[in-house]
C-alpha cells in the first residue's frame, strides 16, 4: 500500500480546557473517498476544524503528504492543497456568487478547477453569478461553498455535513456530483449525519464517538449493526 | 436668495473635508468593526507632519505642500499598516473595549507629544496664497479655490475608494474578512495583512485630508478631537459600508453646519450635531447602508 495523502496519529484537540478529540488515528489513500459519521458531538466537525487548521493540534498529528500540518494557520494548509467546505457553508454575504467563488482561489494553486469549470458543474451559478451569495437556497448556496473549495483546486477535499438542512432530493443533486468531481482523482473526506448516504458514496467510512474512533473499514462490508453499535456506543 | 445660496454652496464645499476626514474611519470601521477614537489626532498629526515638512523641503510654497503631501503618503500608509500589524491587531476581539481604550490612549499620546513640539499655538501650511483665492461661479457667487479642488478630491477619493472596495481583488478580501473572519482564514487569506492592508490606505486618507485641512484652515494640537466628531456623525448619516454614503454624509454634515452659521454664529456645530441625533432617531443604520 502507498504512503496515505493524509494522515493523523494520536490526534487531540481542545476548545479551551475542554478536549473533544482523544487520539484519533485516521488515513486516508489518494483517489478515496472516505466517510465520517457519528452522533452530534462525536467530535465530526471538530476533526475537520483540526485538520483544517482552524483548530490547534500538535504539529506531526496530522501528517500530510508525508509532511507535519497539525497546528499550521489554515492559509497555510489551504495552500499545501486541502481545501474545507465548512459546516453550515460560511458564504461571504456580502460577496456575489461569483466573488465568493473567487474567493476560493486566493490561495493561488492551479489545476483543472476554475470559474468556468466550476460553472460547468454548477450551471444554475452562472445564472445566478450577480446575486449575492446568500440570496440563492440552501441547495445553491451549498453548491457555491463546494466550488469556492474547489477553486482552490485542492488534492483533498474536506466536506462537513454538506446535505445539513437540505432537502433529500437536493442532497441527492449535489452528491450526483461528486463522480465529476473525483473524476480528475480528488481525495474526499465527507461527514454525513445520514449513514446510508455515507456508506453508498464512500470506499472506508469511520465511526466517532464521543472523541473516539469506534470503527472503521470498507463501507460495504460494514453491517448495519456494527455501524449502530459504534455509533451509539450500546 | 443669493446668500442662501452661498451658504449652501460653501457647505457643500466644507462637506468635501468632511468627507475626506471620515473615509478613513469608515474604512477601518467597515474591514475591522474598529472604533478609532484617535482618528481626528492623526489627521492633526498629518497636518503638522505635512506642515514640517513643507517648510524642510524649502521648496516655494506653491508648490511645497504638494510635495509634501506626496512625501507624507507612503510614510502614512507605512505607519498605518505598522500601527495595526504590531498594535490594535493585538486589540481586536468580541469585546470593543480594548480598542477603544488603546485609540484613547494614543489619541492622548498623539496631542501632548504635538503640543511639547508645537506648542499650543494654531499654524497653517502656507500655500502660496491658494487658501485666498476665489473663482467666480456666475450669479453674483464665488467660491475658494481651495475649497473648490478640497471637493474635487473627496469626490475622486470616495470614488477611488468604492472602486477599491467593490470592483478589486483587495476589496474582495475586505469585505470578506468583515464578513467572516474563519471562512476567509479557509480561503487562505491572513486577516492580520489584510486588517493591515485596510489601516494603511485609510492612514493614507489621513494624510490627504490633513495636509488639506492644514492649507485650508489653521489647526492646533488640541483640534483632534473636533474632527472625529465629524468623521463619525458623517460615516453615522451615510451609514456603513458605502464610501458614497460617507460622501454625502460629509455633504449633509457640511451643509447643515453651514445652514446654522448662517442663521447665528453660534449654531454651526451645533446644528450638525442636531442633524446627527436626528438621524439616530430615525433612520440608525443611516442613509445608504450596505450598498456595494
Amino acid at each position: 500500500m502507498t504512503a496515505p495523502l493524509l494522515a493523523t496519529r494520536g490526534l487531540e484537540s481542545f476548545y479551551g480546557d475542554f478536549q473533544a478529540l482523544f487520539g484519533v488515528d485516521f488515513e486516508i489513500a489518494q483517489g478515496e473517498i472516505v466517510a465520517i459519521i457519528g452522533a452530534n458531538g462525536a467530535g465530526k466537525s471538530t476533526f475537520l476544524k483540526t485538520v483544517a487548521g482552524l483548530l490547534k493540534a500538535k504539529r506531526d498529528a496530522v501528517m500530510f503528504e508525508g509532511e507535519a500540518i497539525g497546528g499550521l494557520p489554515a492559509g497555510r494548509i489551504v495552500q499545501r492543497g486541502v481545501a474545507l467546505v465548512p459546516e453550515g457553508r460560511r458564504l461571504f454575504p456580502s460577496l456575489s456568487v461569483e466573488e465568493n467563488l473567487l474567493m476560493g482561489a486566493y490561495a493561488k494553486r492551479t489545476g483543472p478547477w476554475n470559474l468556468e469549470t466550476v460553472f460547468g458543474l454548477f450551471p444554475i451559478l452562472k445564472e445566478k453569478r450577480r446575486n449575492p451569495g446568500t440570496a440563492l437556497s440552501g441547495g445553491q448556496q451549498q453548491m457555491v461553498a463546494i466550488g469556492r473549495a474547489l477553486m482552490s483546486n485542492p488534492k483533498l477535499l474536506i466536506c462537513d455535513e454538506i446535505s445539513l438542512g437540505l432537502a433529500p432530493i437536493v442532497v441527492k443533486e449535489i452528491y450526483d456530483t461528486l463522480p465529476a468531481v473525483c473524476s480528475g482523482g480528488l481525495t474526499v473526506i465527507i461527514v454525513e449525519q445520514d449513514v446510508s448516504v455515507a456508506q453508498r458514496v464512500s470506499n472506508r467510512l469511520y465511526c466517532l464517538q464521543e472523541g473516539r474512533v469506534t470503527l472503521s473499514g470498507s463501507s460495504q462490508a460494514l453491517s448495519r449493526e456494527q455501524i449502530s453499535q459504534a455509533y451509539f456506543g450500546v | 436668495m443669493t446668500a442662501w445660496l452661498d451658504t449652501i454652496v460653501q457647505g457643500v464645499l466644507l462637506g468635501g473635508l468632511y468627507a475626506l476626514f471620515a473615509m478613513g474611519q469608515s474604512l477601518i470601521f467597515g474591514v475591522m468593526r474598529l472604533t478609532n477614537t484617535a482618528h481626528g489626532d492623526f489627521i492633526i498629526l498629518a497636518a503638522f507632519g505635512a506642515f514640517s515638512l513643507a517648510l524642510a523641503l524649502g521648496l516655494p510654497p506653491a508648490a511645497a505642500p504638494w510635495i509634501a503631501m506626496g512625501v507624507l503618503l507612503p510614510i502614512a500608509f507605512a505607519a498605518g499598516y505598522g500601527l495595526q500589524r504590531f498594535v490594535l491587531n493585538g486589540t481586536l476581539g468580541k469585546d470593543p473595549l480594548p480598542s477603544l481604550v488603546v485609540t484613547f490612549g494614543l489619541a492622548i499620546v498623539i496631542q501632548n507629544v504635538l503640543q511639547e513640539v508645537y506648542s499650543a499655538d494654531p499654524r497653517s501650511i502656507d500655500s502660496g496664497g491658494l487658501n485666498i483665492a476665489s473663482v467666480e461661479i456666475g450669479g453674483g457667487l464665488a467660491v475658494g479655490t481651495l475649497p473648490l479642488l478640497i471637493f474635487g478630491v473627496a469626490v475622486v477619493m470616495a470614488v477611488a475608494m468604492q472602486w477599491l472596495f467593490g470592483r478589486t481583488a483587495l476589496g474582495r478580501a475586505f469585505r470578506a474578512v468583515s464578513d467572516d473572519r474563519d471562512a476567509a482564514e479557509l480561503m487562505g487569506l491572513d486577516h492580520r495583512h489584510v486588517y493591515a492592508l485596510a489601516t494603511g490606505i485609510a492612514f493614507a486618507l489621513v494624510a490627504i485630508a490633513g495636509t488639506l485641512h492644514g492649507m485650508k484652515t489653521t489647526v492646533s494640537p488640541s483640534d483632534g478631537p473636533a474632527l472625529l466628531l465629524y468623521a463619525f456623525e458623517a460615516v453615522i448619516i451615510g451609514g456603513m459600508g458605502s464610501f458614497y454614503g460617507t460622501f454625502a454624509g460629509g455633504v449633509i454634515l457640511g451643509v447643515t453646519q453651514a445652514i446654522g452659521f448662517r442663521i447665528d454664529p453660534g449654531w454651526g456645530i451645533w446644528a450638525g450635531h442636531v442633524v446627527f441625533l436626528a438621524m439616530l432617531l430615525f433612520r440608525p443604520s443611516g442613509l445608504f447602508p450596505k450598498t456595494r
